[in-house]
């Protein structure tokens, strides 16, 4: 084991204000268990969970509540004891709407009701990889760094794909956000264990833990439980650059593997990419038979009394996290779920947290940026930042021109979102919201020419 | 669009919830701290004459804009300061002593036809400030080509001059006729040329702000260690002026780059956002294009200085420059 500078660099990137000195020297805290709990069925990236249980019903916490319902997807378990009060659609971080059990978590367990066996502990060392891997996916385990995607669809590469990268995400480039730098500096020998429990999913691939430079208490941290590990395993100190956690540019900055252009997959250079706090997550879920019910959660801001990081089941409300950090200290002008740059602002603190939950902001008036978008004036800003190297500026004025074939063409598809371009551009134009628009739509456009194909073909 | 604004409700908007806090004003404004140094340098050759000329194209330069745009019904935008930008501009590439109604003429034609009837900023295909100096010299030429000395002051009885420039232009000629040996010519025609030491304080004849080379640079360092413009454009505009005139003669290089627009043309006019290249490949395109027309109309055009209208021409292709040049994504075979 063995710490090394990153040798690679990705062009681009911006340096927003970090802000993590709100909630970095918090420790981990337990929340009580909150009276009701919003558990969505679509907490994951993919097709939502198919409810199993009903109005009325006492569920027993890692009860499964959820199945998995079809090959991109993941099951949900009851993250504590309580009672169905109601299944309905709930709104998400996202906007969007999902089936969610509320649980009412003070009802009394009725007279009978048998207690739900939990998963049973594993030995990794003995257990064969069939049995860790659908371990994983018993769990109920997803990317817990934003995206979702099913962890345990990740870690079985399909035939001809072989995994030699193991890469472990712990950059946390995202502004305000400390619940990564928590795990990794409180819970390093869990990382460590499911460190070790995937390399024997993935059949022995070289590791790479990624973390940025300014997190030097964590890569100590790491340092000392990773001290005796056997194998190739790397500790890779990133620059500090937004976004130094997006996937493509972590495989680029820790082996200096490029993923080429959708519809490839990390896979493709043989990397496998996983959060730290997911990592964690596995080594519970084997080692314990403890599902994924909850994660660590940063909730920050100026607006927030005591920013703080925040271990709570998934579906408890915002409106609990915020209590529980001594309420606000002014009415917030927005609330983020998740960073500022990638983050979701959202209309209510009603909305339950799920496995991806990373931050909740709340901010001020005064951190909160207004703008009235200007024409683009060609300063060329949003190329140097554009981490994937695309030319922002185009894409805008194309899909300001509702030319979306010019947006297509000028590669907008291979935009990871990340919010550079807006970030420093002086005429405040919203350039990464214009390429959602174009890559939406022509996601859109895909899907139709491909109904359209398969009516043709049952003709 | 301003967001909606309650005390019940949460601002929505899509990611990203931060910024660099840069602006277009802020932007213009490093542009004009940057001239401030040659705009000075200019006060103090040309004295008054420069001060009035300063003071009607920039005042012209935002009343035009304001009534553009009221005109349009579209929303004043004076306040990015772009119209006060062009306006400086463009009277540091007048000679001093134009008739001030020439100068407002030239001031309502960059704003009003060569800006905003194309839209306005981001807009407009060429150098507003350019476009203009180029129809001024075009319907006024005698009083653009007449050269205040600097101090001129002094010596009442021969207050204009030609620039070097014109000097230098007969030099191309002279070479290739003439038998005497280069360094024999070069002594005789010395007459006529400032020391190396004048060129680069700038005491010379030119226009108000192109003469000052040591003025022009700090400008140009300014602007790159605040980033506003890259190193692009000036570099590759600079060293083809210089490796065009060792390859073909005439005027030694250095005279080349620190006489006539080059200097000014190069830190200031070409590297103008709209009107150049977005990529950095682009940019080195785009400034060798600006060089080497540069250089072609003053060894063989009919005017004696071809800067202004190299960084048009280039300013016309720009589009043709970022087709060719667009970025390769990353992962993209």
């Amino acid at each position: 084991m063995k710490t090394v500078k990153s040798p690679f660099h990705f062009k681009g990137g911006v340096h927003p204000d970090y802000n993590k000195e709100l909630a970095r020297d918090k420790a981990i805290e337990k929340l009580p268990l909150p009276a009701e709990l919003v558990v969505s069925m679509s907490q994951h990236l993919g097709a939502p969970a198919k409810c199993l249980v009903k109005v009325g019903d006492f569920v027993k916490r890692g009860q499964l509540i959820g199945e998995k319902n079809g090959f991109i997807s993941v099951c949900v378990r009851a993250p504590a004891d309580g009672k169905v009060k109601a299944i309905e659609k709930r709104l998400g971080p996202a906007g969007g709407k999902a089936d969610a059990v509320i649980l009412d978590t003070t009802a009394p367990a009725p007279e009978g009701v048998a207690a739900v066996e939990p998963l049973p502990p594993l030995d990794w060392k003995t257990a064969s990889r069939e049995d860790l891997l659908k371990r994983v996916e018993e769990a109920g385990i997803c990317g817990m760094g934003g995206a979702g995607f099913p962890t345990s669809v990740k870690l079985n590469p399909p035939p001809g794909k072989r995994c030699e990268y193991l890469v472990l995400n712990g950059a946390e480039c995202e502004p305000y956000l400390t619940a990564d730098f928590r795990v990794m500096l409180e819970r390093a020998d869990r990382i460590r264990l499911g460190v070790e429990i995937m390399r024997k999913i993935l059949g022995g691939p070289a590791v790479r833990i990624a973390v940025e430079a300014n997190k030097p208490e964590a890569i100590a941290a790491l340092e000392k439980a990773f001290a005796d590990i056997e194998g190739n395993v790397e500790i890779v100190v990133l620059p500090v650059l937004y976004p130094q956690g997006s996937e493509k540019h972590q495989i680029y900055a820790t082996v200096g593997r490029v993923v080429p252009e959708p519809p490839a997959l990390p896979i493709d250079v043989g990397c496998v990419v996983e959060n730290v706090g997911t990592v964690a997550a596995i080594a519970d879920a084997v080692e314990k038979g403890e599902p994924l019910l909850e994660r660590v959660t940063t909730v920050s801001g100026d607006a927030v009394v005591e920013p703080k990081n925040i271990l709570a089941p998934s579906g408890t409300k915002y409106s609990d996290l915020v209590a529980f950090c001594g309420g606000e200290k002014e009415p917030p002008a927005k609330v983020i779920s998740g960073g500022t740059m990638m983050g979701f602002a959202v209309s209510t603190l009603e909305i339950g947290t799920t496995k991806t939950t990373s931050g909740l902001l709340l901010l001020s008036r005064r951190k909160v940026f207004q703008y009235a978008s200007g024409a683009c004036i060609n300063c060329g800003r949003c190329l140097r930042a554009c981490p994937m190297g695309l030319n922002p500026a185009l894409i805008s004025k194309a899909v300001d021109a509702n030319d979306i074939k010019a947006a297509e063409d000028a590669h907008v598809m291979d935009c990871i979102e990340c919010g550079a371009c807006s970030f420093g551009c002086p005429a405040y134009r919203t350039i990464t919201q214009s390429c959602r628009r174009a890559k939406n739509s022509i996601r859109a456009r895909i899907a139709a020419e491909k109904a359209k194909a398969q009516a043709a073909a049952a003709k | 669009m301003k967001p909606k604004d309650t005390a019940e409700h949460y601002i929505l908007s899509s990611s990203p919830h931060a910024h660099a806090n840069a602006s277009v004003s802020r932007i213009m404004l490093d542009v004009i701290i940057a001239l401030l140094p040659t705009t000075a340098m200019g006060i103090y050759f040309f004295g008054m004459p420069a001060v009035w000329t300063i003071a009607v194209c920039v005042s012209t330069c935002i009343v035009t804009e304001a009534l553009c745009r009221m005109a349009m019904k579209r929303d004043n935008t004076i306040g990015d300061l772009s119209a006060v930008l062009t306006g400086l501009l463009l009277a540091l590439n007048l000679p001093a002593g134009i008739p001030l109604w020439m100068a407002v003429v030239g001031s309502i034609f960059a704003i009003a036809i060569a800006k905003q009837v194309f839209g306005g900023l981001g807009m407009n295909p060429f150098n507003p400030a350019l476009a203009a100096r180029a129809f001024m010299l075009i319907s006024f030429t005698g009083p653009m080509t007449t050269w205040l000395k600097p101090f001129w002051w002094k010596t009442p009885e021969a207050a204009t001059t030609a620039t070097p420039l014109a000097v230098m232009k007969t030099w191309f000629v002279a070479e290739a006729t003439a038998s005497a040996s280069p360094h024999g010519l070069y002594n005789a025609a010395c007459k006529g040329v400032p020391s190396l030491c004048d060129m680069l304080v700038g005491n010379m004849p030119g226009c108000i702000g192109e003469v000052s080379a040591i003025a022009l640079a700090i400008g140009a360092i300014y602007l790159l260690w605040r980033k506003v413009i890259t190193w692009h454009i000036p570099f590759a505009f600079i060293a083809t002026v210089f490796v065009y005139s060792l390859i073909a003669g005439g005027a030694p290089a250095m005279m080349q780059v620190l006489t006539g627009g080059v200097m000014i043309g190069a830190c200031f006019m070409a590297t103008d956002y709209v009107t150049s290249p977005i990529t950095a490949k682009g940019k080195l395109v785009f400034g060798f294009g600006c060089g080497l027309l540069c250089m072609l109309i003053r060894q063989f055009g009919s005017y004696p200085e071809g800067c202004s209208f190299a960084i048009l021409i280039m300013n016309a292709v720009c589009p043709l420059i970022n087709r060719w040049t667009q970025p390769k994504p990353f992962g993209a075979k």
